[in-house]
């Protein structure tokens, strides 16, 4: 913003925008990769604190600095493509994993107002987003040219597909509930109504969170690179670079679920109780100490449930979670014409 | 300004991409550039303001639709010299299609009118900055009260061609057992265990 004022003057409002606008993606992003590194430290750490393990402990003081050694040992090696890999695709996949991971955060308010673009559409425009994830995939395992890579590519296009539609019916609850696709009008809804999490959307809290982690291709739903029988499924031909990209796209877009989380259900920036001590606290932190506890349940069912059996992951998508998404549409939607509680427009413009 | 540029951008990507999924060589990238082109005529429905159609337009036609096609054309055996050869033989018929469809086109643009049953659709709230409606709700009010019954009856429409589909690729496999969730899940302890007194040196 005071970029934008000191520029405006002599290059003109269009240009100043592009260049104070770039200039502060660069810096939310920079600042999005270092808590990243930590909340993959923090997933590491947690992991090995259930089994009884230290987890990494060497570089730096407990470890802290163990992401940024292993960027650097990624990025110094050698990055090797496959003889038989068809070399344009098989470059282009992790690329677009990173990108559109990294491109859904445009949208995803960390405070009121603190968002970079505040579009009418911008739940619509995160799950349009998220439903491009599975093209990185998909790419990539095609252009390995390899049997695992494929068969984990076409597992996990299979997975992503299934479970996008009971986490599309989900948001419809929600933006049902909340009378608007904008995500900054989603949470001021909560500051009237309540975090959605205590209302009638408890259920599709729930089955958010499940389909989030199936959407992740995390644990237990980790079918897509399951070792045990794929080897490391699409990232089986990846090395150095390359698959430090699909390494950073998965738990860029694993932070964005735990932000969507918070935002849909936990009252995004909203402190938990409206006391002027806690409402004195920005929002920022309230939102950032949200999505670390829901991370924090991301990292405990990694470490606690064991691995779905594909039929299982398939009939928990559409015989399950469709169904029941179905129904609450149906509910919510009856609920606010019976009663009338229809949601009234905040007004966050 | 800026925009022009993103409008110019998209514009020339588009085309690009629409004469690539034609004439790469690859199936698989011929799909990849169709998604290519979905994807900034999107890009083109955004700049025009109309988003919730831009967003529709990626989760329906990138996000579902065209992952299909990619698994379709992943999966299929295709010989790309043997698909190569009848090309150029279909271009004049390509041509003329295209010319006849453009003249079309102009045809209806020149006498273009707004038909008399679509007064009301035009006098509905329209998005702008005056009475602050999104463009979401611009169009939820004409879809769900103007054209409420010919929206249902595409909805039925859509129904009727996904029942068909299940329907055609239904079959019945005798003899398969199947996993029953519930089955499993209402097995008592006492159903599968049996405690057996063995006396010692009798055996059962």
């Amino acid at each position: 913003m005071i970029l934008y004022d000191a520029l405006s003057g002599w290059l003109g409002n269009e240009w100043a925008w592009l260049i104070s606008n770039v200039v502060s993606i660069l810096l939310f992003i920079v600042v999005l990769l270092v808590m990243i590194a930590y909340i993959l430290l923090a997933d590491r750490k947690i992991w090995a604190a259930v089994m009884l393990r230290r987890g990494p402990n060497v570089v730096g003081a407990f470890g802290l600095l163990q992401s940024f050694a292993d960027l650097l040992k990624f990025v110094f090696k050698e990055s090797v493509i496959p003889a038989g890999a068809n070399k344009g695709v098989f470059l282009l996949a992790p690329l677009i994993t990173v990108t559109l991971a990294l491109g859904a955060w445009a949208v995803v308010p960390i405070d009121k107002g603190w968002v970079f673009a505040d579009i009418n559409v911008g739940i619509l425009y995160i799950f349009a987003i998220s439903s491009l994830g599975v093209y990185g995939i998909i790419m990539g395992g095609w252009a390995s040219n390899s049997k695992y890579p494929f068969l984990g590519s076409l597992r996990s296009a299979a997975q992503m597909v299934s479970y996008e539609v009971s986490i599309g019916l989900v948001i419809i609850t929600v933006l049902l509930w909340a009378g608007s696709l904008n995500l900054t009008e989603i949470v001021e809804q909560q500051r009237v109504h309540g975090w959605n999490v205590f209302t009638l959307l408890f259920p599709m809290f729930i089955i958010f969170f499940i389909s989030a982690l199936a959407e992740t291709n995390r644990p237990p739903f980790d079918l897509p690179e399951a070792e045990s029988e794929l080897v490391a499924g699409y990232q089986v031909e990846y090395s150095s670079t390359p698959y430090l990209l699909f390494m950073l796209g998965e738990y860029v877009s694993i932070v964005l679920m735990c932000a969507m989380t918070t935002i849909l259900f936990l009252g995004g920036w909203l402190p938990p109780l409206n006391i002027g001590f806690l409402n004195a606290v920005p929002g920022v932190i309230w939102f950032v100490i949200k999505v670390w506890m829901v991370f924090f349940m991301f990292a405990m069912v990694k470490t606690i449930v064991p691995r779905y059996r594909y039929d299982q992951l398939m009939r928990l998508g559409w015989k399950v979670f469709l169904p029941v998404s179905l129904l609450w549409v149906i509910l919510v939607a009856g609920y606010l014409v019976t009663t009338g509680s229809f949601p009234v427009p905040v007004g966050v413009h | 300004m800026l925009i022009a540029i993103a409008f110019y951008l998209f514009a020339a990507i588009t085309i690009a991409a629409a004469v690539m999924v034609v004439a790469s060589r690859n199936p698989v990238h011929s799909v990849l550039f169709l998604i290519l082109a979905f994807f900034s005529a999107a890009g083109l429905f955004m700049l025009a303001g109309a988003e919730f159609l831009a967003l529709i337009l990626i989760v329906v036609y990138v996000g579902a639709v065209a992952v299909l096609f990619l698994f379709v054309v992943m999966m299929l055996d295709i010989d790309i010299a043997e698909l190569r050869q009848g090309v150029l033989d279909y271009v004049p018929l390509g041509a003329l299609i295209g010319i006849i469809m453009l003249i079309e086109i102009s045809m209806a643009l020149g006498v273009w009118a707004f038909a008399p049953e679509a007064g009301g659709a035009v006098a509905s709230p329209w998005p702008d900055a005056v009475s602050k409606i999104t463009n979401t709700e611009a169009i939820g009010h004409v879809l769900y009260s103007q054209f409420i019954y010919v929206f249902q009856a595409s909805g039925l429409v859509l129904l009727v061609a996904m029942i068909g589909a299940i329907v055609l690729t239904l079959r019945d496999r005798p003899g398969v057992r199947r996993q029953s969730v519930a089955a499993q899940v209402g097995r008592r302890r006492e159903d599968g265990v049996e405690l057996k007194d063995v006396k010692p040196g009798q055996g059962l």
